[in-house]
């Protein structure tokens, strides 16, 4: 008989179904079969011209039918397929959720084209007077809407019957973890018995790829895409810009035995902790990282010798790569040099507002399936990060317990502690 | 009864065309007959509440910060200090690092300059994605992109004023506002937390932050109108506004060990998503209404109205339902400041408990006066366009 509640009296938060879409393909079959075999997602941009680009790949998903029709779409339908599969899985009623919806999506904007497209649907005065005017002229709302935040969690609501308010939020390169941090917390007040937590990102436009060009913070590996993403290498130079989903349907143990679902893993802890240092840099003793990792164990009730694995944000830049391992052998102390410490982002590029989502799908299904993901392109280690990174190649282990780190620009940190079996 | 797990309000940022802080909002909305502060020329047709003059260093002190941010995260960062300046908090390192801050986000401002050049030149080019690569890559300030970001709110105030427990932005126009209030006080509630900033803030001096009404028509044109007389006018009906609204929310156990003023207490915090397609709003606004549970007697409304057409007469004729509503629409007076809506009418229903006294009509023809002392509040949102709250606030 499992128990109900955990350390703190609070609701055991189960998760009863996932879903999963990367640049490796749609559905948790395709890509834990890419995953464990190393294969990377990561190609050549064929969506727009990559005339001027220092960065031309990408982890793009570039398979669905809204891939070429702009961020809000393609975030849309592949927080759609996500949930789709995660609902499938659970065995709700997939038009008839009844519990939350918590989306991690990025923030939009009018795309370029639709831009483009008003403005030369007319000739008189310029900027944006024009654009301001033509607005007002148009008969449809499909425009307006990708211009709001909230509308694509509204459409979601309505196709899966989600309760009450969505949330739509972004916490940056830590967003799907948030996602799902609300919808544990959700479960945990008693609020309901089941929430929908997912993380989307389609918006690998080329404005996005220039914005984070001109911060230097992609790689320029061009020449051999499927190499380019190399976490805790001495060559690293940047993270590949991808897209993604993952969802995840939490519930209540309680509800979910009651009704007779399968539990694939337990959401045990969940802990944050905002940086104030910089607006793209870590505090230097990483001390924000550090301290969001321990809220996470604490609030999970583990101590450092009961997590098994990493799953680590591992994204491939020169900072982030380094912090991470600062802040891990810091809470891990000696025992750091032999866990397995792994990032799927070598193998996925960085997914952004889904990435704590796609990460956390991965981390269970790590879990369920005695198999540890590679860092795949390890070829190069770095030296000053001494770490088991489960080089190259898929590892079998018996994997009980999972850390996931999520570390956002913005000094969002968000990590999540997600267990193999209720205790 | 008060419970020491009640969600209080002790700390209130406010900026508006009106001015800044509690006090002057206070003086401002209580003198009857106050007028607006219109800007009809800059963006003609439209008419906006401008943001008064603001002295950043106030609140921002380093230079190199304020240069990070574009006006929209200058003033959420500002607003965000005026609340924790107001509940005792900023400077005070063991507060800062463990209060938690939810902030309701948009988007910041582009380069209108760079996206003019770039759609004229778009006039004269067929390969537009190759003009985006070359005009983008050579003409967008680097640093731009950060001040643009949602997060970037909520990690400019970590930086600035040293919040640091946690850090989540929710995006959504008005429900966003509603959302984030909502939350943080459940949080409280739970024994989640003690203490979380929560608010928002909303530039609208830029065509971009016009164009994300005006892509479905929802601004209003002509001459301006209060909030409530738009109907049947030229337009959608929103006239928008510059503003933020930052609460400091805190447990009132928290709040009275550490001898703090308690301006109100936070009551039930409700939303939801009415199908309006369907036609559920009204319905949708009547639940809401009920959920707030507002006590019987006379009760002031602050009103988040839009003037939104379909939206704003669904709320009066909700809250006209009700004989015992006097409401007050504060759009009227600020215009409509989008995330940062729902919690600036809590701010102002918080006023209202604490000071002892009802609003004057903003509106004569359209609102009713209210006599006496107003013990609960209620603050309404209903969005433009979707998502509704509410919440009542009650005397501390």
């Amino acid at each position: 008989m499992a128990n109900f509640t955990d350390h703190m009296g609070r609701p055991v938060v189960a998760v009863t179904g996932i879903g999963v879409v990367t640049s490796l393909g749609v559905g948790k079959a395709d890509n834990w079969a890419a995953l464990t075999s190393g294969k990377s997602g990561i190609h050549p941009i064929t969506r727009f011209p990559v005339d001027h680009l220092n960065t031309r790949i990408s982890g793009m998903v570039d398979f669905l039918a809204s891939s070429s029709k702009g961020a809000s779409p393609l975030t849309y339908e592949l927080a759609e397929t996500a949930a789709r599969e995660a609902m499938a899985e659970s065995g709700l009623d997939s038009g008839d959720f009844g519990g939350p919806l918590f989306l991690a999506s990025p923030p939009v904007e009018l795309d370029w084209h639709e831009r483009f497209a008003l403005y030369n649907s007319d000739k008189q005065d310029s900027g944006a007077e024009r654009l301001l005017r033509v607005a007002r002229g148009l008969k449809e709302l499909d425009v307006f809407e990708t211009t709001q935040f909230g509308s694509i969690a509204d459409r979601l609501a309505d196709r899966f019957g989600t309760r009450g308010l969505p949330i739509t939020l972004s916490t940056a390169c830590a967003s799907g973890a948030t996602a799902i941090q609300l919808g544990v917390e959700a479960i945990r007040r008693g609020e309901c018995d089941r929430a929908l937590s997912i993380g989307a990102d389609g918006s690998a436009t080329a404005e996005a790829l220039i914005r984070f060009s001109l911060l230097s913070a992609l790689s320029t590996h061009n020449d051999n895409p499927e190499k380019a993403s190399k976490p805790f290498s001495k060559d690293r130079d940047g993270f590949v810009l991808a897209e993604g989903s993952g969802a995840l349907v939490l519930e209540s143990l309680e509800a979910a035995l009651a009704r007779g679902a399968s539990v694939l893993g337990i959401l045990s802890g969940c802990g944050e902790k905002a940086d104030d240092f910089h607006r793209t840099r870590s505090k230097p003793d990483g001390s924000p990282a550090i301290a969001a990792v321990r809220a996470a164990l604490a609030d999970a009730g583990l101590g450092e010798d009961e997590i098994d694995y990493v799953n680590a944000h591992g994204t491939s830049t020169p900072e982030n790569d380094k912090m991470e391992h600062l802040s891990l052998s810091t809470v891990f102390g000696e025992r750091i040099g032999s866990m397995p410490i792994s990032s799927n982002k070598s193998m996925i590029g960085h997914t952004l507002s889904a990435a704590g989502a796609v990460e956390a799908a991965f981390s269970l299904m790590t879990m369920r399936e005695s198999v540890i993901p590679p860092t795949i392109n390890y070829d190069n280690p770095d030296p000053a990060i001494v770490l088991d990174v489960v080089p190259n190649k898929k590892r079998d282990a018996q994997v009980r317990t999972v850390l996931s780190n999520s570390f956002g620009f913005g000094g969002q940190n968000t990590c999540l502690v997600m267990a193999r079996e209720p205790v | 009864m008060s419970s020491p797990h009640d969600v209080v309000i002790t700390g209130i940022g406010l900026v508006s065309s009106l001015g800044e802080g509690p006090d002057a909002h206070w003086q401002k909305l209580t003198q009857l007959g106050q007028k607006p502060v219109l800007e009809a020329a800059r963006f003609a047709p439209y008419t906006v509440h401008p943001l008064p003059q603001i002295d950043w260093n106030l609140q921002i002190a380093k230079r190199g910060d304020q240069r990070q941010m574009e006006t929209w995260q200058r003033l959420g960062t500002y607003a965000a200090g005026l609340a924790l300046d107001d509940a005792g908090i900023k400077g005070n390192d063991e507060l800062c690092t463990t209060m938690d801050m939810v902030v309701a986000a948009g988007g910041g401002e582009r380069d209108e300059a760079v996206d003019a050049d770039i759609l004229a030149a778009s006039e004269s080019r067929n390969d537009r994605d190759v003009l985006l690569n070359e005009k983008l890559t050579t003409e967008l300030r680097p640093t731009l992109f950060l001040a643009q970001l949602s997060n970037l709110l909520a990690g400019n105030i970590s930086i600035v004023h040293k919040v640091t427990g946690s850090s989540r932005t929710f995006m959504g126009e008005e429900g966003a506002g509603v959302a984030a209030v909502e939350t943080a006080a459940a949080r409280i509630r739970s024994g989640q937390s003690t203490h979380i900033l929560v608010g928002g803030a909303f530039q609208t001096e830029h065509s971009d932050m016009l164009l994300g009404y005006e892509l479905a028509g929802y601004l209003h044109r002509g001459s301006w109108k209060p909030v409530w007389q738009r109907q049947g006018a030229e337009g959608g009906g929103v006239v928008s506004g510059s503003g933020g609204a930052f609460l400091v929310l805190e447990q009132r156990e928290h709040a009275t060990s550490r001898g703090r003023k308690i301006y109100a207490e936070l009551g039930p915090v409700v939303s939801g998503r009415a199908r309006r397609s369907r036609g559920e709003l009204d319905a949708g606004i009547a639940a809401l209404l009920k959920q707030a549970a507002p006590p019987n007697g006379k009760l002031l409304a602050i009103s988040g109205a839009s003037g939104a057409h379909a939206a704003t007469s669904a709320e009066k004729a909700a809250l006209d339902a009700v004989e015992a509503i006097s409401a007050r629409g504060f759009a009227t007076l600020t215009g409509h400041m989008k995330e940062a809506q729902f919690p600036f009418g809590v701010a102002l229903a918080a006023l209202a408990v604490d000071r002892k006294a009802a609003y004057p009509v903003f509106d004569a023809t359209a609102e009713k006066p209210f006599d006496g002392i107003p013990a609960s509040v209620l603050a309404t949102a209903i969005g433009y366009h979707q998502f509704e709250g509410m919440a009542l606030v009650n005397a501390a």
